[in-house]
């Protein structure tokens, strides 16, 4: 099994949600964050201070699927989260050694 | 023949009858008009209103959110302390007659006001003849404009100043800056006193020293503005800069109050300025469109010049006009036309933006909400401009000039301003060194900031153990 965590635009949210849906994640994690990339941040201007903002607000998704079910999921979110300019996100993997679901005591893939 | 005398006879008694009522009309003293009254009692509300909520909302908008509540908190507490040192001795040494600079101690606790044994109200002059007002609704009108004016202040040292420190200050200032500001600026000894052209002088003379000189200030352009806005300046100096001033981001954590404080502001200030003509006549009327209209030219002013200048016309510049027009247009509300609210407003939101922005840079302190951009030099422009816009040339209605007669006049823009000038003049360095030395006795008694540590945390959980928001 994997954990995928996704960086993404907070507008594609819903249409991440949706992609995702369709490629059989059944469920995710959705966290706003802020944080910078290569994207940088802007500037803000109140009456005679100007301030740079560097960290911009950004959707953390995480899903855990499985292995056979990582290409498809990974393929789901950067066809649906892309605008093609500086800022869409990234996508990170880990192994997950374990899961378990709480009200019937299933683990592995039977308890994604 | 006989007829004829009987008819003569009725006239004359007619006659002796008319006579008789209005030898006793002339007897009996004025009573309030009730629409003054009405109008007036409207008008403190208002003044109210634009303090808490709407300067605390305004204010509060502009800190970080972990200072929100402090802010509110200081402006709801001076404001409560000011009414209430303003009517054990404040109203008594501002509006009774004692020398040029400092009123008497005959109102302590607004003794006389009421007589219970009678249920008589003693009466207070406004700007018109045989046209008083009732002495407590004057009093809780000018107790509204101390208690603002000391609130104006904290703008400038908000997010680290101590609480007990911000009070010792505020009851200092308030006794030994604002008091004596307003008694040489507005007390006199109102129009029916000046009966006899011989005595005029006499009469004069036991108005206060600025007033004296013929100064106009219609709503607060020295008393309130200026007064406040360098007693802020001093502040922002003696306190010093925030933790992380010019380094980490300082910005305002809801302009959305911002939005709503200054609106309410605008609002209230129709009771600041037009209530400031005492009556509901011509006088109010014209105080009320210019607060109006110069306010709106402010907004346009400020955000068509921020929008050419740095590039975007932001909400915070078009509520910092706003609040800029309505500084510069209150000495002038009710003392100049309609030409006078158009210049005054289009130059007001010109002016402060240079003052929140240029002069800030220069002038190097960490005036936190800028008090001296906009209060400060919003008054003086206000208060100059004032003395040029009174003309009748330009559209001004002149000022008493012989208060036996009620003759209105104009001395001349060179005179005026000048006058002006020396009004302006005389209240910068007076509140200074007030301040300074008020701030001095804070400093001593308890230390005016909170330690390194509070103020990082915040005031609000440090100051007062809450926070304002749970989300």
């Amino acid at each position: 099994m994997k954990l995928i965590t996704a960086i993404i635009r907070p507008f594609k949210l819903e249409a991440v949600r949706e992609a995702l849906a369709e490629a059989g994640v059944s469920g995710l994690t959705v966290t706003e964050v802020k944080g910078y990339g290569r994207q940088k941040g802007h500037t803000e201007l109140y009456r005679g201070a100007e301030y740079v903002v560097d960290l911009l607000p950004k959707i953390k998704i995480e899903a855990v699927v499985a292995d056979n079910h990582l290409e498809t999921a990974m393929e789901a979110i950067r066809q649906s989260a892309r605008t093609d300019k500086v800022g869409d996100g990234k996508i990170f993997v880990c192994d997950v050694g374990q899961v378990l679901r709480i009200r019937t005591g299933e683990t592995g893939d039977d308890a994604l | 023949m006989s007829r004829i005398r009987c008819k003569t006879a009725a006239l004359v008694g007619i006659a002796a009858l008319l006579l008789a009522q209005v030898a006793h009309a002339q007897a009996v003293a004025p009573t309030p008009n009730k629409g003054d009254t009405a109008w007036m009692m409207m008008a403190t509300a208002l003044v109210l209103l634009m303090s808490v909520p709407a300067l605390g909302l305004f204010y509060g908008g502009l800190v970080r959110t972990k200072n929100m509540l402090s802010v509110l908190m200081q402006v709801f507490v001076v404001f409560s302390l000011i009414t209430v040192l303003w009517c054990v001795y404040g109203y008594s040494i501002a509006f009774t007659e004692g020398n040029a600079f400092f009123g008497g101690f005959s109102r302590l606790f607004l003794h006389g006001t009421f007589n219970p044994a009678d249920g008589s109200f003693s009466l207070a002059a406004t700007f018109s003849k045989g046209t008083p007002l009732f002495e407590l609704v004057f009093v809780a009108f000018q107790a509204t404009f101390a208690a603002i004016t000391c609130c104006l202040i904290l703008g400038s040292i908000v997010e680290r100043v101590k609480f007990s420190a911000l009070l010792i200050f505020v009851s200092i200032w308030f006794t030994f800056s604002y008091l004596p500001i307003a008694h040489m600026v507005w007390f006199f000894a109102g129009p029916d006193a000046y009966t006899d052209a011989a005595k005029t002088g006499a009469i004069n003379a036991t108005a206060g020293f600025i007033w004296q000189m013929g100064a106009l200030d219609f709503a607060g352009g020295t008393v309130v503005h200026i007064n406040a806005g360098i007693a802020g300046l001093i502040g922002a100096f003696l306190v010093g800069k925030r933790i992380g001033y010019g380094r980490e981001v300082l910005k305002p954590h809801s302009l959305t109050m911002t939005m709503i404080g200054a609106s309410l502001v605008w609002f209230g200030w129709f009771g600041f300025n037009a209530g400031s003509a005492l009556e509901a006549n011509g006088s109010a009327a014209l105080a009320f469109i210019n607060t109006y209209l110069a306010t709106a030219c402010a907004v346009l002013s400020w955000t068509f010049a921020e929008w050419i200048l740095k590039g975007k016309p932001s909400m915070l510049g078009a509520a910092s006009g706003a609040v800029a027009g309505l500084v510069a247009i209150t000495p002038a509300a009710g003392n100049v036309g309609i030409p006078g609210a158009f210049a005054i407003g289009m130059l007001a939101g010109l002016i402060c933006l240079w003052g929140v922005t240029g002069l800030k840079r220069i002038i190097k302190a960490d005036d936190s909400l800028d008090v001296f951009g906009v209060h400060a030099l919003g008054g003086i422009s206000g208060a100059l401009l004032t003395g040029i816009f009174n003309a009748p040339s330009l559209g001004g209605p002149g000022s008493v000039q012989d208060w036996v007669t009620m003759t209105m006049g104009y001395p001349g823009i060179a005179t005026q301003l000048f006058i002006q000038a020396k009004a302006v003049g005389i209240t910068i360095v007076w509140t200074a060194v007030v301040s300074l030395i008020a701030y001095k006795i804070a400093d001593w008694l308890v230390g005016l900031r909170v330690t390194h540590e509070e103020e990082r945390e915040g005031l609000d959980i440090s100051s007062h153990g809450e926070s304002a928001y749970d989300y």
